[in-house]
């Protein structure tokens, strides 16, 4: 029988997952931002499970603003990820250090 | 029975796909492992009873977003290697880091049952239960005025992402109607009196 | 409409004062004199009618001209009371005012700042007139204020001399001292009775006698005497009573007119004037009279040794008014307000004679002060040599003129006052009028007879003052010599003070001696079997013999007495403990809360440390700031873990 704990837990792995993967990841912003979508995942696996158990359909509402609003955050992630490339010809974070006081 | 061996079935594809893009070497690899990890979420939240955003999570996510990345990777001429250095160095931070955060979520929700009495199972549906009309039913009245915001997110983040990218180019000629009009004849004539007998 | 031409009295002198001061370039020193003239002129006519109405039994006068602010219940006003006291203070003030306008005409002949010294010295009678005829404390405060301010104007008012400038600061600081005494006992009077105008206060202040207050811990002290002290520390600050005198001998750095119109006739008197006027108050508290007349005793003896000693003339006589203020102020603890008064009126003209006459000498001898380079003015000077002789004899109390009356009256009342202190006050008083007597004409002696002791150069240009500087001299002789008999009996034994001035019953020692007062004559005659005229005499008689018969003795008494005279030379070391006690120490403790509080503490730990340790916490917090994004994801996905943790460790 699944039970709510199950998918909680579920979205918990997934979102350790995406930690682990920022840890990794460190120097490739692309990758990043896909990490930043699987955590965004998680929390709307959290919000529709729920949803589901609370029967309130509210949370799924939630979801669907997060969808919007990691939409637009990807889509200006990836516009700044272009510009910043045109600029330095390489995307390694590891040269970003300019807001170094 | 079923339910419970597609949420088995489904949930392992989803860590693996997820353990995928957060370990793949090349990012291509990644967005596709992403790619799936949105589809078998997808796949999940139908279990869930949540066809329109599972519906939604598809098109919107795999349809626009994940192609969008992909356009990014694709555009970008990236040195993977490069990127790759010093992969593990924090990898025991990480590990250690996700483990615990692992261990704290399995301690509240499985042990703790989040501190309260959580339902066995879900309740159950009404019989002509919609769950695209339940949704709009409260996204177009209680949540009327969020929604227009998200729009206005959208529309932000569309003017936002154009003016970033958008480049100036000079050297290229091009019309520049106002000017045209506005030109007057002293500016653009010059009349010269040739003295037409003396030849140089 | 009676108001109107009160209000006229101190404000002509205010607006001559204004024209002379601001627009003294534009109407020239004639023009200066002249305005600053009629201002004092038209207030001392209408104080002449003023006093006539009182005399004529005019009903006094009190109400307030102009409501300044009114804050919780506490009224501020500008109001006049016009009473027998406040007329007979208003033409004392305005005629020695406008004896010295007219002499300082002669005396600021030369000086650059004549226009300004005008200015001052009618500002001066608008305070002063203010001071007197206020009906209220904050006025009082104001007219005392404003004529400290004049005071320090013009004891600094040849500010190129640095003697000026410190005697002028001194004058400042020292009345400081007094002044916040003053304030605080105004400040006790508003407490207790919730009123600035005297009569109110008047009427509450059997009330406050009730009250007991607690100043430091476990000492409890009657509420009346704490404001009585309180206001009296004002009126020693103003009327230089020991130990707040010092300022008064350097206030001689001034010129001579103010010397005489400010350091001796007038804004001296304030506190004796002051006291009078709060007689309802001091006579509920028998500790505060018994303190006033001690300090006045102390300063009427000890004060006149030093002018036995002192070679500068105008010294001797700023001595000889500190002495006198004394006299003044044991006649306040004694309860006979009416006999100080009374001597204040008379000491006012013949101490401004004497200071004048002073100055005519100094004029004559070109600026020179020291006694011990003049001798036999006699004959130059002839008008100075008799008024000031006239000054001196009233001074010294010589049956008939005018201080003799009011002296007499004074030593009798306190002979008769059983105040705590009475004996010690009457010892000192008696004995005062040896002293007095002997340092008056060792003045006379040393400066009109004996041997001419200036140089040669000097002694060709002898010759008398102008007539505007004897003019003023001949003026205030005649008072001098006639104000005493004429007043007497009225002033003193009479009812001039009924109701003006309260005496408790059992304080009351003017009405004593007025049972056994039969006349002037008797008065006089009376006299003759007090040993006061007869300590005056043997005061002429020994400075006779020591200064003009045999100047030898003198030295070798001097030789003998050294150990006193260094006392007395260094004025019992008040200066000295002023200097090095109080301002070095004062100067010590600003120093250490300037090195330690200022520059360590505020400075150092508070300024620069807390910078410092911004500094400091910064450049730690700077390696944290690497600029590498993922360092602050880090820190922020730690800090959630952590923060997780600790929730749940909570839990």
């Amino acid at each position: 029988m699944i039970t709510l704990p199950h998918f909680l837990v579920l979205s918990g792995i997934l979102f350790s997952i995406a930690v682990a993967g920022i840890f990794l990841n460190r120097k490739n912003v692309i990758v990043l931002l896909m990490c930043i979508e699987l955590m965004l995942l998680a929390v709307n696996f959290n919000f529709v499970a729920f949803s589901r158990w609370w029967g309130d359909v509210a949370g799924q509402a939630f979801v669907f603003f997060i969808l919007t609003v990691a939409a637009a955050e990807s889509a200006i992630g990836l516009a700044i990820l272009v510009v910043l490339f045109r600029e330095r010809k390489s995307i390694n974070v590891e040269n970003l250090d300019t807001m170094r006081g | 029975m079923l339910t419970t061996l597609l949420f088995y079935v489904f949930a392992t594809i989803l860590v693996g796909s997820a353990a995928g893009v957060v370990l793949s070497r090349n990012p291509v690899r990644a967005a596709l492992f992403l790619v799936l990890a949105f589809f078998e979420s997808s796949v999940l939240w139908l279990l869930l009873d949540a066809e329109f955003l599972g519906l939604v999570l598809v098109l919107v996510y795999v349809g626009a977003v994940m192609v969008l990345f992909l356009f990014v990777i694709m555009m970008l001429d990236i040195n993977v290697a490069q990127l790759r250095e010093g992969f593990t160095k924090h990898a025991p931070l990480g590990a250690l880091v996700a483990g615990l955060m692992i261990a704290e979520i399995v301690y509240v929700v499985w042990v703790r049952h989040l501190g309260m009495n959580l339902p066995t199972s879900a309740p159950p549906l009404p019989v002509n239960y919609s769950n695209t009309h339940q949704l709009g039913q409260i996204l177009y009245t209680d949540y009327m005025l969020p929604f227009q915001l998200a729009a206005i997110v959208l529309l932000i983040a569309i003017v936002a992402a154009i003016a970033l990218t958008m480049r100036h180019r000079t050297g290229f000629k091009k019309q520049d109607v106002s000017a045209q009009v506005a030109r007057r004849r002293e500016e653009a004539v010059r009349i010269v009196k040739v003295d037409a007998e003396k030849a140089s | 409409m009676m108001q109107n031409y009160y209000l006229a009295i101190p404000l002509a002198p205010l607006f001559a004062a204004i024209l002379a001061g601001l627009f003294g370039r534009l109407i020239g020193r004639v023009g200066a004199h002249s305005v600053t003239i009629l201002g004092v002129g038209i207030s001392f006519v209408l104080s002449l009618v003023v006093l006539n109405e009182q005399i004529g039994g005019a009903a006094t006068y009190n109400a307030p001209v102009y409501t300044w602010l009114v804050s919780d219940g506490l009224s501020m006003q500008i109001g006049f009371l016009v009473d027998h006291l406040t007329a007979l203070m208003m033409v004392v003030v305005t005629f020695v005012s406008l004896m010295v306008h007219v002499y300082t005409i002669g005396y600021m002949h030369d000086d650059p700042g004549y226009q300004r010294f005008f200015s001052y010295i009618s500002l001066f009678t608008f305070a002063m007139l203010m001071l007197v005829m206020s009906n209220n404390f904050l006025q009082l405060f104001f007219g005392w204020e404003a004529v400290g301010l004049v005071s320090y104007l013009l004891i600094g008012f040849w500010f190129t001399k640095p003697s000026a400038i410190f005697a002028n600061m001194k004058a400042f600081l020292v009345n400081r001292v007094g002044d916040f005494g003053f304030l605080l006992g105004i400040a006790g009077v508003v407490y207790y009775t919730g009123s600035l105008d005297y009569l109110a206060a008047f009427k509450a202040a059997p009330a406050i006698a009730q009250h007991s207050m607690v100043i430091l811990d476990g000492n409890s002290w009657n509420a009346i005497t704490v404001i009585c002290v309180c206001l009296f520390i004002g009126a020693m600050g103003k009327s230089a009573q020991v130990p707040l005198h010092v300022w008064l001998p350097d206030s001689m750095e001034g010129p001579t007119p103010i010397s005489a119109l400010i350091h001796a006739a007038t804004m001296v008197t304030a506190g004796i004037f002051m006291v009078a006027r709060m007689s309802p108050l001091f006579e509920l508290s028998d500790a505060a009279l018994g303190f006033v007349m001690v300090i006045g005793a102390t300063t009427a003896l000890f004060m006149g040794f030093l002018g036995i000693v002192n070679n500068d003339i105008k010294r001797v006589v700023a001595y000889s008014t500190l002495s006198q203020l004394g006299y003044m102020t044991v006649a306040l603890g004694a309860s006979a307000y009416g006999a100080g008064i009374f001597h204040l009126m008379t000491h006012a003209f013949f101490k401004a004679l004497l200071f004048l006459g002073a100055g005519s000498v100094i004029i004559a001898m070109h600026h020179e002060q020291d006694m011990r380079r003049m001798g036999g003015l006699r004959k130059y000077l002839p008008i100075t040599y008799w008024t000031s002789l006239i000054g001196a004899l009233a001074l010294i109390g010589f049956p008939g003129f005018s201080g003799f009356f009011s002296k007499d009256a004074l030593i009798d009342s306190v002979g008769l006052s059983h105040a705590p202190g009475a004996g010690y006050a009457q010892f000192c008083v008696t004995a005062g009028v040896y002293i007095t007597a002997f340092y008056t004409f060792r003045m006379i002696f040393m400066t009109f007879h004996g041997q001419e002791r200036m140089d040669h150069h000097t002694r060709e240009h002898l010759h008398e003052s102008p007539w505007v500087v004897t003019l003023p001299l001949v003026l205030l002789a005649i008072p001098s010599v006639f104000v005493g008999w004429f007043t007497v009996g009225p002033v003193l034994f009479g009812h001039w003070f009924d109701g003006v001035i309260y005496v408790a019953e059992r304080h009351n020692v003017l009405g004593e001696l007025a049972h056994e007062y039969t006349g002037q004559m008797g008065f006089v005659v009376e006299a003759f079997k007090a040993p006061a005229l007869y300590l005056a005499a043997a005061g002429v008689a020994s400075a006779w013999y020591l200064y003009l018969k045999n100047p030898a003795l003198t030295d070798r008494i001097a030789a003998v007495m050294a150990p006193v005279i260094r006392v007395l030379d260094n004025k019992y070391w008040f200066d000295w403990f002023n200097e090095n006690v109080l301002a070095r120490g004062a100067r010590a403790l600003g120093r250490l809360f300037w090195k330690v509080g200022d520059e360590i503490v505020v400075d150092g730990v508070l300024v620069n440390g807390s910078a410092r340790s911004v500094g400091w916490l910064a450049a730690v917090v700077r390696h944290v700031q690497s600029g590498y994004l993922y360092h602050y994801a880090f820190a922020m996905i730690i800090g959630l873990a952590a923060m997780l943790a600790w929730l749940l460790a909570r839990a």
